[in-house]
């Protein structure tokens, strides 16, 4: 691959006498010319997923649009990619091809895809495990390229269990990324979350069924862009230390701590799935170490990114310096805190929306009401319009803000979907 | 007795004048030019190996400059330099060397941590100095003529370390030598590191110190107590450097009658033991130089480490030498 990584590491070194706690942002960006780092077709693989439970039934322009929005990204499939598209239920089956398997796009397998796509009719339940299991098998005789599933659905995983599903993600996780999308409003943003963490994917809601296609395209196109599939970052952290938490930061917040699989001694891999060129995201690591002496320097961690073939494609460094000079260790790195206060604002956001549900109006106020000075306060707008819609903001720079009596759920569940998203950290850096 | 040549280990009798194995010179053993970073550990003190950044690949630890912690051990005599609890780097430095029935020479000096490179500046010092020394040693040449020679040639050769226009700045150090030969020792100085005498009823300091605070107390000015706490203790009145203009270093000389130890220190042991009854009073008994060296910096250690520490004892053998 001609991807080129660069990993870049932000931090205050400096620390107190006895202070145990490394933080750094680690800014980790692909860089390639398009025509080089372009993937071969035939390499990458799509599966999509749609919801076909009876509730897509109403109304009748869900089920219409979702069949729209796949037809849309079928069309974006380039020609020679391997897809495949799936029915979900209380089952789930294929839709196209007829076997579980993939085709490659051509003219002809687009438009069967679009005929057999046309032909869906909504009925039954959901078991969003099983619909998983299904695209794993479908994917499973691939090989090479990025693997990438799109999933569609409008209603809850009511014919599994929680841990039913638990143990289909914990089986699939880590085999392809995938991306999932709720329609409508009757869906659980959290069930969805769950799906798109464990497949390092995005989670979104798409309020307007009309909307779908244009959001599948881009979906589609963006998957196809990925040049480099499962990369992982590898941690080198001194004995007797430990990974307090690895994070996504930015484009949104995944947390990876518990990815983690030992690759070494004192040396552990975090996935990080597929990635393109011309792109970059940041991650929050925060690492416990044995405190050194005042004056002492230490290696808290050696970060690298590290292909599939176990080739390291770029490295950085967190370092400890302990020091009794407390203008040094004073200073906080504004990139730490400002991924600090966006994954409080997520939390805020979630916490304060729980507890709106319960009727909590006390709990509700303030955690909404420090979302909302959060969100003021790093400059995250497209956070502080969604909260608008759920609060009433009486003064963004103090949190002052009063429950609206009236909410549309879709507000209400696009401010919960897009709380993970975040501001990245400003320019000049 | 039989002894072994330091370079190479293989057996060499007392008479040899050179290693038959490695052609060693034997009469004259001392502590490496240039200093510690010459022989640097090849692995962490976790017993990690460094990585290509000089990262430890166990516990992450840097490499530590070798100079953070110094012992140099020879028959006779050792030194134990520390970098202390505070600061960040070792600016102290020793070199000492022994001259087979002749006797042996040591130098410490304290690099003035408000100057450019203080560590090269006190290692610098230490190795000029400690050569006239042991070859004046060698020669029998006069002690304290050789001490003069030994602290301005060490002088001259930290001025020459400065930058041209950076004179506010020069590199500079403090000195304290000793010369100890069967008969009598010399102990010379420049700036506030200390020589004590310490023998069988007590100890006495030899040096007196070049600082303002010092000065005020002779003239009558400051009591010695105000001088400890005055801001005024550390600032030396002479030093070796560019900017120094010394002439002559102050140097005394006296006979040896009775066993005990010479100790040469930085002010990072004398801080927390002023009077030579505080050094008496935590001095330990019967065991090599090495072992007071070590105790002593650790009970500067203890006390708080605010500066580098550096503790050189020479074995005094009471109208025997060194």
């Amino acid at each position: 691959m001609a991807l080129e990584f660069a990993v870049e590491v932000f931090q205050n070194e400096y620390l107190p006498e006895g202070a145990a706690e490394v933080n750094a942002i680690l800014t980790v960006s692909a860089t390639g010319e398009a025509d080089a780092v372009a993937v071969p077709s035939a390499d990458a693989a799509e599966v999509i997923v749609v919801d076909t439970s009876g509730s897509m039934r109403y109304p009748p322009t869900k089920l219409a649009a979702a069949k729209q929005a796949t037809e849309a990204a079928v069309d974006t499939l380039r020609d020679g990619v391997a897809f495949a598209v799936v029915a979900g239920t209380d089952q789930a089956r294929m839709v196209y091809p007829e076997q579980p398997g993939l085709v490659r796009a051509s003219p002809a397998t687009r438009s069967a895809a679009r005929r057999a796509v046309a032909r869906l009719r909504a009925d039954g339940g959901t078991a969003m495990g099983q619909w998983l299991l299904l695209a794993d098998r479908v994917f499973a005789g691939h090989q090479g390229g990025p693997k990438h599933a799109i999933l569609l659905t409008d209603g809850q995983n009511q014919h599994e269990t929680p841990h039913q599903l638990t143990a289909v993600l914990d089986q699939v996780a880590g085999r392809f990324t995938g991306d999932c999308r709720g329609v409508g409003t009757d869906w659980q943003v959290a069930e969805l979350r769950r799906i798109s963490e464990a497949l390092l994917g995005t989670v979104d809601i798409v309020a307007d069924p009309a909307n779908l296609a244009e959001d599948f395209r881009a979906m589609t196109s963006t998957a196809m862009d990925k040049a480099l599939a499962d990369v992982s970052l590898r941690l080198w952290t001194p004995e007797g230390s430990r990974v307090l938490f690895l994070k996504q930061a930015s484009p949104g917040l995944l947390d990876l701590t518990d990815r983690r699989v030992e690759s070494a001694a004192r040396t552990g891999d975090y996935p990080t799935g597929a990635w393109g060129g011309a792109e970059s995201r940041d991650y929050h690591l925060c690492v416990r170490v044995n405190p050194a002496r005042v004056g002492d320097r230490m290696l808290a961690a050696r970060v690298s990114l590290v292909g599939p073939g176990g080739d390291v494609l770029g490295q950085g460094r967190v370092l400890a310096v302990w020091t009794d000079d407390t203008a040094l260790s004073t200073k906080i790195n504004a990139e730490v805190a400002h991924y600090t206060g966006q994954a409080e604002l997520a939390e805020a956001i979630q916490e304060g929306l729980e507890a709106r549900k319960t009727g909590d109006v006390e709990t509700a106020t303030a955690r909404l009401g420090r979302a909302v000075r959060l969100a003021h306060e790093s400059g995250n707008s497209d956070t502080a319009k969604l909260l608008a819609k759920v609060v009433d903001v009486q003064d963004p720079v103090r949190g002052t803000v009063k429950l609206r009596a009236r909410v549309a759920d879709a507000d209400e569940m696009t401010l919960d979907t897009r709380s993970t998203v975040t501001k990245r950290v400003g320019k000049g850096r | 007795m039989v002894e072994s040549c330091p370079e190479c280990a293989s057996a060499v009798s007392p008479q040899d004048r050179f290693c038959e194995e490695c052609g060693r010179n034997l009469r004259v053993q001392r502590t490496p030019v240039g200093g510690p970073e010459a022989v640097a550990d090849a692995r962490c003190a976790c017993g990690g190996g460094f990585d290509a950044d000089g990262f430890c690949g166990r516990c992450g630890r840097d490499r530590p400059p070798a100079r953070d912690r110094v012992e140099y051990v020879l028959p006779g005599l050792a030194g134990v330099s520390d970098r202390g609890r505070r600061r960040q780097r070792n600016e102290d430095s020793m070199a000492f060397g022994r001259v087979r029935g002749r006797g042996v020479a040591a130098v410490v000096c304290d690099g003035v941590a408000s100057s450019e490179r203080a560590e090269q500046a006190s290692q610098v010092a230490v190795d000029t100095a400690v050569d006239l020394l042991l070859t004046a040693v060698q020669s029998g040449a006069d002690p304290e003529e050789a001490t003069g020679d030994a602290a301005l040639a060490a002088d001259a050769a930290v001025g020459r370390l400065a930058r041209p226009g950076a004179e506010e700045v020069a590199p500079s150090c403090t000195f304290v030598s000793a010369v100890v030969t069967d008969e009598s020792a010399t102990v010379g100085w420049v700036g506030d590191s200390r020589a004590y005498l310490v023998g069988e009823s007590g100890a006495a300091r030899l040096t007196t110190d070049d600082t303002w605070a010092a000065q005020l107390v002779a003239e009558g000015v400051l009591t010695e107590e105000e001088a400890l706490t005055d801001r005024r203790a550390h600032v030396l009145s002479r030093w070796l450097g560019a900017d120094s203009a010394l002439d002559a270093p102050q140097a005394v000389t006296f006979r040896l009658e009775t066993p005990g130890l010479l100790v040469l220190c930085s002010d990072g042991l004398w801080n927390y033991l002023p009077e030579p009854e505080d050094l008496w009073a935590v001095l330990p008994r019967g065991v090599a130089p090495v072992e007071v060296a070590r105790e002593l910096v650790e009970v500067a250690l203890k006390a708080g480490g605010h500066d580098n520490i550096t503790v050189v004892v020479v074995q005094l053998r009471g109208g025997h030498g060194a």
